[in-house]
């Protein structure tokens, strides 16, 4: 079996237009699993981890004092990478994300942008990627396109991606506020989720961002809860919510769900746990004093 | 603990052999931690084939006709192999031979094995069985065991495999109406061994029509005696040799590849080596009997045990296996280590179309402890006593007899390790941690979230083979030019007999150098199967009684020539010593022609047991005691186990770090089984055939284990006195932490592995009666 080691992405790209079908390989944490269950045969792969312009991460544009800056992850950017402080305070949620990918080695190994190629709807960044309104970034010899997040992803593991076109970077919003993600699994650590929630706060926006894993074929945003927050909430001192609210909007994250029964969890424990986290990520959120009283 | 280095250089400069009760160096240690180790994957030949599997897609069909043409056709394969190919028994079994070597004209279980081919590499061979067209005519399986016994069988042999039904003391003893009495309903999942190296071997075929068979099991000779009646060939041109076995836990027990691996041999003339892929291994071995059983205790008011009733109905999936001799353990065990006047327990273990179920580690005593310990918390609560008080006013003790009758001769000190784990004190604190909270590195659990629970509980089961098997192993020491050689066949799965042998050899002859001979079938006669917590007590006892025959011939030799008392002389440190010091020779020269010695050890017989149940059927029995401390997220219904203490029943410890493997080893497949492990089945197909979905504790999910106790009561009749001590840690650890958890919750959980929604999805809290 033939295999291209890339080392530019102009490289890769030129490999992925002569071997139409051929596999691309970084991390190879989800692509070897299947190669070893002899599900997915492969006549040539393209590896791309040895281009320097996929890893790293770098801030662009001058600073928007509304919409904040943009962090553009390059796609070969490691979950090890996200988790590490630097990047971390920018996207807190996703490096807590990607701290509960497997274990070290495969922290070392898996990829950001194989974790979107892969786009299975227990892809543990994806939710953040999701409440974040990630562009995602492609390449092919035919030139760069981006794509939202939401159009990217289409499918129960299916994407957007083209003959010929390589994932090369994710760009998010650097936002001021909170940003909480957490996950369900039956294991206390390496663990495939039953569901996950991703909440981010952008205070100056005013607007509470909130999407889940593992409910349905893609990540899903839970629009209601976040049209009910960005009216109720309190953006500048972050200030517990009442109790009856809080309610609600576990209420109305637990209605956007649609997750199904399976060999990891029933839907109705999914539907269920899904509203125990949008709970308690927003009182982590907005934890600031209740108040004095009028 | 104390660890003396063994097989080094002491300060003085002298060198010192391996000793009893010193944590002497493994000799497969290092190689097994630097990867240097050859598993039975690794094995290879220069002209080595592949061989592959077809396995049924479908939990019950028939088979209309199997064309192997185009396989066969194909570049590169070798053989195309049916049930018509095989030449002898067209069954196998180890207590029955109920299993076909390949299905013939119906399968029943999803997974079962229809054709191999061997092939010059693994993708042809994967092709070659893709290519292999099957007539298949899907019917309706039977997955339920309660419609078992009504329904068609679908086996000649029917699907009742057995049924036990012990009746034990006074049966009116119930029949007062001054008794309290607590009822319930209980079941265990399904659980698989997760050995990591999953099965693996190679045959290479003889000139003489014979062949050599490389394989990772725990009982060479058994597996010799299926493969060669399958082969229609004598025993001595079937030889096996023991292959680097990555763990068993009982999931070899049985045969996989074993037979197949021969029959491709035979056919192409060449060596073929066959691995399963981690899915295959699944559906390739035997896994825990899923249970259900109901119970009733009856009791005085002050808490005297008077009668246990229980009915238990294990799954034992398509085929036989070894469901026998679990089912009649589930059922001696049942009523747990207490003493109780009037017992009747009705055991039955049922044949389906579900995965087959065997062997794995505590062996039928593992479903009913759950069931007897939750019992004993509902009565205590029912008294409204305390539960460690219960257990230890109704502890069984040496003179007592079991529920089968048999009165214990032996050690078995239940109060002792209820009471040693109950006392200890706990480090257990609230954690700041958020990864240590229930849902780990998902943090989703704040420390307001958490509740913490406690319980105690315990366990037994029989050591070695029980209900009048003739039980033996067979050693083999060679003393020459002061180096011990010896040969058994004890399959090493891990747990360190390797380690062990040169223990006892060293300590019985005084020897440093001590040499094991490969594990093979021709050099040597059965040593049984490295299960049932016997090895050590049966295979060791072998080693020590060869030993000590080479040991008295060479001293009875010389007492006789120095005209000293035999017992004046001692072996240490390779010399022959008197006590008065007046000899001092070297045992290289002494052995310089070789002393040998061949021997067969068996334990004490036992008995079958009765139409009722009843009879001394069993040699000696081992317990434990866990104490599981457990942090709860009631709302997501995660399970923290926070800590895990535990005290046992050993004899008497012969390498405390191996003891302490076996103890951290099976507490962690114990807590795996209470919240995690199952093999789930739906409609006779498995669902979670991998480790991504066949969940096993991580560090995050297993508690350092606190050892409160090890008891050492020599035990009559073993060696040095030593128990078997592999399977009690994997008993009684479910129960505790399952305990723990109810008492967090205060939910009934009649159900390990505990889900999540059995926490935070239940309408109804409080469903449990007390009469």
């Amino acid at each position: 079996m033939p295999v291209t080691i890339a080392i530019s992405i102009d490289d890769a790209c030129a490999s992925l237009d002569a071997h139409p079908g051929a596999l691309v390989l970084a991390g190879g944490t989800d692509l070897m699993v299947e190669v070893n269950r002899g599900v997915r045969r492969i006549d040539h792969v393209v590896a791309v981890d040895r281009i320097p312009e996929l890893r790293g991460w770098s801030i662009e544009g001058d600073h928007d004092p509304v919409h904040g800056q943009v962090l553009r992850l390059g796609a070969g950017t490691t979950c090890a990478d996200l988790a590490e402080p630097a990047l971390a305070s920018l996207v807190p949620a996703l490096a807590q994300a990607a701290r509960t990918v497997g274990s070290p080695q495969i922290r070392n190994a898996a990829t950001l942008g194989g974790n979107l190629a892969t786009a299975s709807p227990a892809g543990d960044t994806l939710p953040v990627l999701a409440a974040l309104d990630a562009e995602v970034e492609l390449r092919s010899t035919d030139g760069t396109r981006r794509l939202p997040l939401d159009e990217f992803v289409t499918g129960v593991k299916a994407n957007a991606l083209n003959p010929g076109e390589l994932i090369t970077a994710i760009r998010v919003r650097v936002l001021d506020g909170p940003q909480e993600f957490l996950k369900v699994g039956t294991r206390n650590a390496m663990v495939i989720a039953v569901t996950s929630l991703a909440l981010v706060v952008d205070r100056p926006g005013r607007t509470v961002r909130v999407a889940l894993g593992s409910v349905a074929p893609v990540p899903l945003r839970a629009t209601e809860a976040e049209v009910l927050m960005a009216e109720r909430l309190d953006f500048e001192g972050l200030t517990t919510p009442e109790p009856e609210l809080v309610n609600r909007f576990s209420e109305l994250v637990a209605d956007a769900a649609r997750p199904i029964d399976d060999h990891r969890s029933s839907a109705a424990y999914r539907t269920h746990a899904v509203g125990v986290l949008a709970r308690r990520a927003i009182l982590r959120a907005f934890s600031g004093p209740v108040p004095e009283p009028a | 603990m104390t660890v003396v280095e063994t097989g080094a250089e002491t300060d003085d400069g002298t060198s010192v052999g391996p000793r009893i009760g010193e944590n002497a160096p493994r000799p497969d240690g290092v190689p097994k931690v630097t990867g240097d180790f050859a598993f039975s994957s690794d094995l290879h030949h220069d002209r080595m084939l592949w061989g592959a599997t077809l396995r049924s897609p479908h939990a019950a069909a028939r088979i209309g006709g199997i064309d192997t043409s185009p396989a066969l056709a194909m570049n590169g394969v070798h053989a195309v192999l049916t049930h018509a190919d095989v030449p002898g028994s067209p069954t196998y079994g180890l207590e029955h031979r109920d299993q076909p070597v390949l299905a013939g004209d119906v399968v029943r279980y999803e997974g079962e094995p229809v054709a191999v081919v061997a092939a010059d590499h693994p993708d042809t061979a994967r092709r070659a069985l893709a290519a292999i067209h099957v007539d298949w005519q899907p019917t309706e399986p039977l997955v339920d065991p309660a419609l078992a016994e009504t329904a068609d069988p679908i086996h000649p042999d029917g699907n009742v495999i057995r049924r036990i039904h012990l009746r034990h003391g006074d049966q009116a003893a119930a029949q007062r109406d001054d008794l309290v009495s607590v009822e319930g309903t209980y079941e265990v999942g399904m659980q698989d061994q997760a050995f990591l190296g999953p099965e693996s071997g190679m045959a290479v075929p003889d000139e003489d029509g014979g062949v050599d068979l490389y394989v990772a099991t725990q009982w060479l000779h058994v597996d010799r005696d299926q493969v060669a009646a399958c082969l229609d060939l004598p025993h001595e041109k079937v030889r096996l040799t023991l292959a680097g076995v990555g763990g068993a836990f009982g999931a070899r027990e049985d045969l996989s590849l074993h037979v197949h691996l021969c029959l491709l041999a035979l056919r192409t003339g060449r060596p073929v080596k066959m691995s399963y892929g981690r899915e295959e291994s699944f559906h390739g071995h035997v896994h825990r009997h899923p249970a259900r059983m109901w119970y009733r205790h009856h009791a005085t008011t002050d808490g005297d045990l008077v009668r246990v009733e229980a009915h238990l109905l294990l799954d034992g999936g398509a085929y036989a296996s070894s469901s026998g001799a679990v089912i009649a353990n589930a059922t001696c065990f049942a009523a747990g280590p207490y003493m109780v006047p009037s017992v009747e327990i009705e055991g039955v273990v049922v044949r389906t179309d579900n995965p087959p179920c065997g062997a794995m580690r505590g062996f039928g005593a593992v479903q009913t402890c759950f069931a007897h310990e939750a019992q004993m918390d509902r009565l205590a609560a029912a008294l409204d006593m305390d539960p460690v008080a219960l257990r230890l006013r109704n502890a069984l003790e040496p003179g007592d007899r079991l529920a089968t009758g048999q009165v214990i001769t032996g050690t078995l000190p239940v109060a002792e390790v209820i009471r040693a784990c109950a006392d200890h004190p706990s480090a257990a604190v609230g954690s700041d941690e958020p990864m240590a909270r229930p849902g780990g590195a998902g943090r989703t659990a704040d420390a307001e979230h958490v509740v913490r629970g406690e319980a105690v509980a315990v366990g037994f089961k029989n050591l070695m083979f029980s209900e009048g098997f003739d039980d033996s192993s067979a050693a083999r020491c060679v003393l020459h030019h002061g180096v011990a050689t010896i040969t058994c066949a004890c399959a090493e799965v891990g747990q360190g007999f390797v380690t062990l042998a040169r223990q006892i050899a060293g300590e019985v002859l005084g020897v440093n150098e001590i040499v094991l001979a490969p594990v093979e079938t021709t050099s040597i006669g059965s040593a049984g199967s490295t299960s049932a917590s016997r090895q050590t007590w049966m295979s060791g006892g072998a080693v020590q009684l060869a030993c000590e025959t080479v040991r008295r011939e060479l001293l009875a030799g010389l007492a006789t020539t120095h005209g000293l008392p035999i017992d004046d002389l001692v072996l240490v440190d390779g010399r022959v010593r008197s006590l008065s010091g007046d000899l001092d020779l070297s045992l290289a020269e002494l052995t310089a022609e070789p002393v040998e010695a061949d021997v067969v050890h068996r334990h004490a017989p036992t008995s079958t047991l009765d139409a009722d149940g009843q009879g001394d059927a069993h040699v000696s029995f081992a317990v434990s005691a866990h104490r599981a401390i457990v942090d709860v997220d009631p709302d997501l219904g995660l399970v923290k186990v926070v800590e895990l203490t535990t005290s046992q029943d050993v004899g008497r410890v012969l390498h405390p770090l191996q003891a302490l493997g076996q103890l951290e080893g099976g507490a962690a497949q114990g807590v795996g089984l209470a919240v995690m492990e199952e093999v789930q089945v739906a409609n006779g197909r498995i669902r979670n055939a991998s480790f991504t979905d066949y969940l096993i504790p991580t560090a995050l999910d297993m508690p350092p284990l606190e050892v409160a106790a090890l008891i050492e009561q020599p035990e009559p009749g073993a060696p040095f006195g030593a128990k078997g001590i592999g399977e009690p840690p994997s008993i009684s650890s479910t129960a505790a932490v399952a305990a723990a958890v109810r008492d967090a919750t205060g939910l009934d959980l009649p159900r390990v592995p505990v889900r999540p929604s059995d926490i935070c999805l239940v309408a109804n809290p409080e469903s449990g009666e007390a009469a």
